[in-house]
């Protein structure tokens, strides 16, 4: 996650407090997105951003995880995401967010 | 999880799902969206 991003959500979280926040990912990506996570969670892993070695403990999910689909409006999800569904590999970035949590 | 309510921050990607898409989904599941970015990388 670039350090611009990570500045971003540290700064939010210092204003607001974590309480009720969620990050949403979109990447296509399986290691985007398992660094995403790590990121927000436990501090970048690479040790060069601002959330280096800063616990913020969010939750993310990403777009194309069922638990977002079924919660969304059916034709806002199928305008806005249909396209993406065909185009990137869904199952990949479901099975990285599944790994990320440490779920498999 | 249950969106609704939820203060979302929209992390989307230019060569995969934009921001703004995530965001249209996110309130359309009842949550906030209080930050969107769409990274860039080139």
């Amino acid at each position: 996650m670039d350090p611009e991003n990570q500045a971003l959500i540290k700064r939010i979280v210092e204003e607001h407090g974590a309480d009720g926040i969620v990050v949403m990912l979109g990447a296509g990506d399986a290691e985007a997105v398992e660094v995403a996570v790590e990121t927000v969670g436990d501090g970048d892993p690479a040790w060069v951003g601002p959330l280096a070695g800063v616990q913020l403990g969010l939750p993310v999910l990403h777009i194309f995880e069922d638990e977002v689909k079924e919660q969304a409006d059916r034709t806002v999800y199928e305008e806005q995401i249909g396209f993406f569904e065909m185009t990137l590999d869904v199952e990949e970035v479901k099975e990285a967010m599944r790994r990320a949590r440490g779920e498999t | 999880m249950d969106l609704h309510g939820k203060k979302v921050i929209a992390l989307g990607e230019r060569d995969s799902v934009p921001g703004e898409a995530i965001a249209e989904v996110a309130r359309s599941a009842g949550a906030e969206v209080i930050e969107i970015r769409t990274e860039c990388f080139v």
